[in-house]
C-alpha cells in the first residue's frame, strides 16, 4: 500500500509537470491546419528578429559568465582562505538578489547611471550593455556563488594554495592553474545556470531598452499564435540542455573521483 | 655561520604567543627534526620558514640571505604536506614538473628532470597517472619529488608520514632519509612521533610551549635529557623519588636503599630528587639474592605483560610505584606470569637525574 501511494504521488507529479508541456508541444506543432508540422519552429528560426535577439542574449550570457567567474571565483577563494568570518556576510549579500525584485535593481541602476550622473552608462549602447551585464551578474550571483563555494569546499583549498606557492606560484597562477581547474565543474554549473537565467530575462533588457531574447519572447507572445509555444519549447530545451551539460561535465571530470 | 639560521623567532596570534624566542642554526645538508606535542609551536616555526606565517619578531636567513620578508613563492623552499596536496587535475608528471613550469624551465629540461625525480622515488612508470589512482604512500613520494624537482635550497616536511599506515610509514621514512642524503639537501622535519624523529635525524629539537627545550643528536636527546619534559616526552620513562644523602658524591636512597649515581647532584643533603630509568636498563631477576652488590635491587610483583613481538614490555608493582621494563623475546624463555614475585635490578650509572 505504501509503495502504491509513493508511485501514485510520483505519477501525479509527472502528470502535473509534463501535461502542460506536452500540451504546449502539441500546440506548437499544429500551425498547419489538420496536420502536425514544424512550421511554427521554421517561422521562429527564420525570423531575423529572433536571430538578432537570440544572438544578442547568447553574447550577453557569455560575457556575464566571464564577468561572473572573474568576480566570484577570486572573491570566494579569498573569503574561504583569508576571511572565513565574512562567509555569513557573503551569504547574505548573495541572497539579497532573491528578495529584491529586479525592477527595483534596474531602476536603481537607471537613477545611478543615467546621462546626468557621474558615470553616464545609459548614455551609450556600449555603456548600457555593460550595465546589462552587471545586472545579469547580480541576478545570477546566488547561483554562481553557491556553485563556486560548494566546489571550493570540496577541495583542500589552503593546502593546495600553499603547495603551489611553495613551488613558486603567485596568486594569479594559483587561481588560474590550481584552483580554477579544480572547481571547473562547479564553475560550469554556475555558468549554465547563469546562461539559462540570462536567455529568458525580461525586466533588465526591457527597461534598459536592449534587443534581448526576453523582450522578444513577450512581443511574440502578444502578436503571434503558434510561434510563442514553439519559442517556449526552444527555451525549455535550452535550459534542459544546460542541465544535461552540468551532469556530463561532472561525469567526465576524471580527476574529481575520490581517492583510493 | 649556519646555512639556515633562525634567530629570535617569535610568533603571536592575538594574545596567544605560540613561539617564544626560537633560535636554531642548521648546517648545509643537515636533517633536523622538530619534535614536540601538539600546540608546542613546531608547525608554526616550519610555516614561518616557508613564509606562510610572518614572524612577530626575529629573522630567518638562508645561506646568509635574509628571507624573513619574502613571500613563500620567492624563497625557493620545497615543502611536503601531511595531506599530500597533489594537484588533483594534473597527472603525476605534471605535478612533479609544476614548479619547473612556473620557473620557466624549457619543456625538454622539465621532462628530463621529471623523469629523474620519478626514478629517484621509485615510480618511473607512474607519470601518466592521476593522484587519485595512487596509494597514500605513492602520493606522498610524488609530493616529495614535486618539492625536490625545482632544486630548492631547503626542504620542509610537515608531518608527511602521519596519514600513512604503520608499515608504509616505516619504509617511507628510510626512503626519505636516503633521498635526503643522496641530494644533500638541508631539511627540517616536523613530527610528533619520537621514533620518526630519532631514527631519521642528524639532530632533534624537542619543543615545548613555544621554546626549544633541547637540541641535540638523537643519542644525546634520548640518553641525556636536559629537562624533565624532554626525559618524559622522548621514550618511555620510569620515575623514582630519592632522598639525597651525599650530594657531592651523588649518593641517594630509594625506598631506604642506598644508590650511587655517576655524577654529583646540585642539591642539598636531605632534599628530594627525581630519578628516571629507561625500561631497557631495568633487568628482571627471579630472586633478589642473585643481584650483585654494586647493583640496586627492588622487590616487585609482575602486574602486566604486553607481548609486542621482538620486545616484551613488563610492568611490575614495587614499593616505589609501577616500573616498566623491556625484555627481548626469546622462544626458550617465556616471560614471567602476572603475579610472580621477582626482583628488579639496575645500575646507578643508568639513572637519569631529572632537573
Amino acid at each position: 500500500m505504501k509503495r502504491f501511494l509513493a508511485w501514485a504521488t510520483i505519477g501525479l507529479a509527472v502528470v502535473y509537470f509534463f501535461l502542460p508541456l506536452l500540451g504546449m508541444l502539441e500546440f506548437s506543432l499544429k500551425m498547419r491546419r489538420g496536420a502536425y508540422s514544424l512550421d511554427a519552429y521554421r517561422s521562429v528560426i527564420g525570423d531575423p528578429q529572433f536571430q538578432a535577439t537570440f544572438g544578442y542574449s547568447v553574447l550577453m550570457a557569455c560575457l556575464t559568465i566571464i564577468f561572473g567567474v572573474l568576480v566570484v571565483v577570486p572573491t570566494v577563494f579569498w573569503v574561504r582562505l583569508k576571511l572565513p568570518r565574512l562567509r555569513p556576510v557573503m551569504e547574505f549579500i548573495t541572497l539579497l538578489t532573491l528578495v529584491i525584485p529586479p525592477i527595483v535593481i534596474v531602476f536603481g541602476y537607471i537613477r545611478l547611471f543615467n546621462t546626468s550622473s557621474w558615470l553616464p552608462l545609459t548614455g551609450s549602447t556600449f555603456g548600457t550593455d555593460i550595465l546589462l551585464i552587471c545586472g545579469y551578474a547580480v541576478l545570477s550571483l546566488p547561483y554562481m556563488y553557491r556553485a563556486v563555494d560548494t566546489g571550493l569546499a570540496a577541495i583542500d583549498l589552503a593546502t593546495l594554495t600553499e603547495a603551489a606557492q611553495s613551488l613558486g606560484a603567485g596568486w594569479i597562477t594559483v587561481l588560474a592553474r590550481v584552483i580554477l581547474p579544480n572547481v571547473l565543474v562547479a564553475v560550469l554549473s554556475g555558468a549554465f545556470l547563469t546562461f539559462a537565467i540570462v536567455i529568458g530575462e525580461y525586466v533588465f533588457a526591457a527597461l534598459l531598452d536592449r534587443p534581448a531574447f526576453g523582450p522578444y519572447l513577450v512581443w511574440a507572445g502578444g502578436n503571434k499564435a503558434y510561434e510563442p509555444a514553439a519559442l517556449a519549447v526552444i527555451t525549455f530545451a535550452l535550459t534542459w540542455a544546460c542541465m544535461l551539460l552540468i551532469q556530463l561535465a561532472t561525469k567526465f571530470s576524471q580527476h574529481t573521483r575520490s581517492p583510493r | 655561520m649556519a646555512y639556515l639560521d633562525l634567530s629570535g623567532l617569535q610568533k603571536s596570534f592575538g594574545a596567544n604567543q605560540v613561539v617564544k624566542s626560537f633560535d636554531l642554526g642548521i648546517a648545509k645538508g643537515e636533517f633536523v627534526s622538530l619534535l614536540g606535542p601538539s600546540g608546542c609551536g613546531k608547525t608554526t616555526v616550519l610555516r614561518m620558514v616557508a613564509g606562510f606565517e610572518t614572524p612577530t619578531a626575529g629573522a630567518i636567513r638562508i645561506d646568509g640571505q635574509e628571507v624573513t620578508g619574502l613571500r613563500p613563492n620567492q624563497r625557493n623552499i620545497g615543502m611536503v604536506f601531511q595531506a599530500y596536496a597533489l594537484f588533483p587535475n594534473l597527472t603525476v608528471a605534471q605535478n612533479v614538473g609544476f614548479g619547473l613550469k612556473i620557473a620557466g624551465v624549457s619543456a625538454a629540461e622539465t621532462a628530463a628532470r621529471v623523469a629523474e625525480m620519478l626514478t629517484l622515488i621509485g615510480l618511473p612508470e607512474m607519470g601518466a597517472r592521476y593522484p587519485f589512482q595512487l596509494s597514500g604512500g605513492q602520493q606522498q613520494r610524488v609530493a616529495l619529488a614535486r618539492a625536490l624537482a625545482p632544486r630548492p635550497r631547503v626542504l620542509l616536511l610537515d608531518e608527511p608520514l602521519s596519514a600513512l599506515d604503520a608499515k608504509i610509514r616505516v619504509s617511507l621514512r628510510s626512503e626519505i632519509r636516503d633521498i635526503q642524503r643522496k641530494l644533500g639537501i638541508t631539511t627540517i622535519f616536523v613530527t610528533h612521533d619520537q621514533e620518526e624523529a630519532l631514527s631519521m635525524s642528524d639532530r632533534v629539537v624537542v619543543m615545548n610551549g613555544g621554546r626549544a627545550e633541547q637540541v641535540g643528536a638523537p643519542f644525546e636527546i634520548y640518553n641525556h635529557p636536559k629537562t624533565r619534559f624532554v626525559a618524559q616526552f622522548v621514550g618511555t620513562l620510569n620515575t623514582l623519588d630519592a632522598i639525597v644523602t651525599d650530594a657531592a658524591q651523588g649518593e641517594v636512597t630509594v625506598q631506604g636503599q642506598p644508590l650511587r649515581l655517576p655524577q654529583a647532584i646540585a642539591t642539598a643533603k636531605g632534599a628530594s630528587v627525581g630519578l628516571a630509568l629507561r625500561p631497557e636498563v631495568v633487568h628482571l631477576e627471579a630472586d633478589a639474592a642473585q643481584i650483585s652488590r654494586g647493583d640496586f635491587a627492588l622487590p616487585a610483583r609482575i602486574a602486566a605483560v604486553d607481548f609486542l613481538g621482538a620486545v616484551i614490555r613488563v610492568k611490575a608493582d614495587t614499593a616505589a610505584g609501577v616500573i616498566a621494563l623491556d625484555l627481548f623475546n626469546r622462544p626458550d624463555a617465556p616471560p614471567p606470569p602476572v603475579g610472580a614475585e621477582v626482583a628488579l635490578r639496575f645500575r646507578g650509572q643508568d639513572v637519569i637525574v631529572l632537573a
